[in-house]
This record gives structure tokens, C-alpha cells and sequence, in this order.
């Protein structure tokens, strides 16, 4: 968080909201795209490479939905002591499971997602990471998504 | 839903993000052996059921300033919580919006949606906004502001059979 910002441009903005909406699957598809921003497709492509060196955007491509891949998402919550915050953070980073996880400031300090290709690798995981802590995971399935697509800026 | 051996090996040569070439999937389609056609089609079909939700960017909110991240969460009437959710998750600054099980007695909260901010002034005028919409249907509410993250990688296939 203490990163240094990266300034998008007005042309940044627009490629950065058109991307969220979505990619064309077509041979050429930076090339539609461009035409579609009124810019080059070989400045889309630089723009692009730049926007993910500089760390601007995470990913690049597909998105994919591990339950219809008959995988699972979980979130899980834990209470960590704060002393002992970044020995727990770092056991449970270390599980290939874990896709992503954040501090917060609340007594749940610990939120993070379990991605598993199989639903009862969740469980799996949860009981491993509470054995090797001793501490309570919460699980929080998703019971239904409202889901929109994504968007960032204006 | 299960995918076939070629969709896989597709997933697993996608999963990490397309290659910034004119021809990206050409690109895919030579490392795997097959027709660029082929990986068009078979991407198509996947999206169309929907096992691949979109292909585009994932913004880094904090890189590009928003650095005021708030995993908004409210209890909400259970009768009206999915009718609700819908209009939450139609708010253009809501990210993401789930509806999910209370963990009783620590945790009364059932209806979560990730709110961002360049700020967290803006994080807590956004919140406003959503505590209007559920007006007497939200019993109490809290927002977790993120103070580090962790770890971020996605989901990661394993290569099939080792994972």
C-alpha cells in the first residue's frame, strides 16, 4: 500500500473500462479493440504491457469460475493474536489454496479465499490450516452472487 | 460441469494472462499444438458456459489510487436479503456483492459488497449510500478496511493428476 500510484491517462482510463467489459475472442483482437478506442493496436499493446509493468492491472485474460469447473471458492475468516499476526499470515500463505488474503481491522483480522478444484478440498484445507494453528477458520461459502461484472473508474 | 483434457490444457496456458501479441490466441494455440480456430471456438464455448466469466483486466485498486478498501457487510432480513443483494450489487461502485451464512454469536452479518475509494472519507459516503438503500431491512452493519494485503494470486490449476 505504500506504492507509489500510477497515474493513468485519459487513454489508460478508456482501455482500462473497456477491459473490464470485456476481450474479443477474434484473431486479431487488440486490433478490434483499438479501433473500437480510435487508437493504434500496436499502442494498445505497449499501453498494455506498461499498465501491467507498472503494476496498474493484475491480470491480463480469462477469468475463470472454479465451480463450473467443478472446483470451489470459499472465504474464511480467522481471530489471529496480533503478536503472532505475521507467523499465522505466512503459515497459511504458504497453502497453494489460499488465492488471496488481506488484513483488516476488526477482531476477524484475517480474510482470506480458498480456491480448490474439488468442493471438498475446501474443507480439507480449512481443517489443515486450523490444525497447524490452532485457531478457528470461519467459513463463509457464498450462498448467492450478485454479480455485475467489475468496474473501477469513470 | 467438467471441461475435457484440451479445455484444460486451454485453462492451464490462459490462467496466468494472455500474451500482449497481435495474435494472442495463435500464440496459445502454436504452444499447445493446435489451430488457432480451435482455441478460439473452444474459449467461446467455455465462456458461453460460463466457465470462463469474462476475459479482460483485473484493475489493481490500489495501484491506480484507490487505496481505501472497505468490505462493507450488513445483517440483513433473510425474507428480503436476495431482492436486496440484487439492488446492492447494481450500485456502479459496488464491486462485488455476495450473500453469505451469519458465523452466530461473532458474526451477524450475512450480505457483504466491496466498496472502494481513493480515500476513506469516499469508502463511508458510498456505504451511506447503500445503508439508504436497505434502510429498515439492515439490523446493524460494520466495514472492514483492508491495512495489507497478504497474498494475491488466483485460482492456479495444478498440471492434471498432481493437483
Amino acid at each position: 500500500m505504500t506504492r507509489p500510484i500510477y497515474k493513468p491517462d485519459a487513454t489508460d482510463r478508456r482501455i482500462i473500462n473497456a477491459l473490464q467489459e470485456g476481450f474479443p475472442l477474434c484473431s486479431r483482437p487488440f486490433a478490434e479493440v483499438a479501433s473500437r478506442l480510435g487508437i493504434a493496436e500496436d499502442n494498445l499493446i505497449a499501453r498494455l504491457d506498461r499498465l501491467r509493468k507498472r503494476g496498474a492491472i493484475t491480470r491480463f485474460g480469462p477469468f475463470f469460475d472454479a465451480a463450473a469447473m467443478g472446483g470451489a471458492f470459499c472465504l474464511c475468516a480467522m481471530a489471529v493474536p496480533k503478536a503472532q499476526f505475521d507467523a499465522i499470515a505466512e503459515k497459511v500463505n504458504a497453502y497453494p489454496e489460499v488465492a488471496h488474503n488481506y488484513q483488516r481491522a476488526h477482531k476477524l483480522n484475517m480474510w482470506f479465499v480458498l480456491a480448490t478444484e474439488r468442493p471438498q478440498d475446501i474443507e480439507a484445507a480449512a481443517g489443515a490450516i486450523e490444525e497447524e494453528t490452532g485457531l478457528a477458520v470461519l467459513r463463509f461459502p457464498k450462498l448467492e452472487e450478485f454479480y455485475i461484472g467489475f468496474r473501477v473508474m469513470a | 460441469m467438467t471441461i475435457d483434457a484440451t479445455d484444460r490444457r486451454i485453462v492451464e496456458a490462459t490462467q496466468a494472462g494472455l500474451p500482449l501479441s497481435p495474435t494472442p490466441y495463435a500464440e496459445i494455440a502454436a504452444s499447445l499444438g493446435l489451430e488457432e480456430d480451435e482455441v478460439i471456438d473452444r474459449l467461446a464455448a467455455l465462456q458461453a458456459r460460463g466457465v470462463i466469466r469474462r476475459i479482460g483486466i483485473a484493475p489493481n485498486h490500489y495501484r491506480l489510487g484507490m487505496v481505501a478498501n472497505g468490505m462493507t457487510v450488513w445483517d440483513v432480513d433473510d425474507r428480503s436479503a436476495s431482492r436486496l443483494g440484487v439492488q446492492v450489487g447494481n450500485l456502479d461502485f459496488v464491486s462485488h456483492c455476495y450473500l453469505r451464512p451469519r458465523a452466530l454469536p461473532v458474526w451477524p452479518y450475512n450480505l457483504f459488497a466491496m466498496v472502494h475509494g481513493t480515500n476513506r472519507a469516499q469508502v463511508e459516503d458510498k456505504r451511506a449510500k447503500i445503508a439508504a438503500l436497505l434502510g429498515s431491512a439492515c439490523r446493524e452493519s460494520d466495514t472492514l478496511y483492508s491495512t495489507r494485503i497478504l497474498k494475491k494470486t488466483g485460482l492456479r490449476l495444478g498440471r492434471e493428476g498432481s493437483a
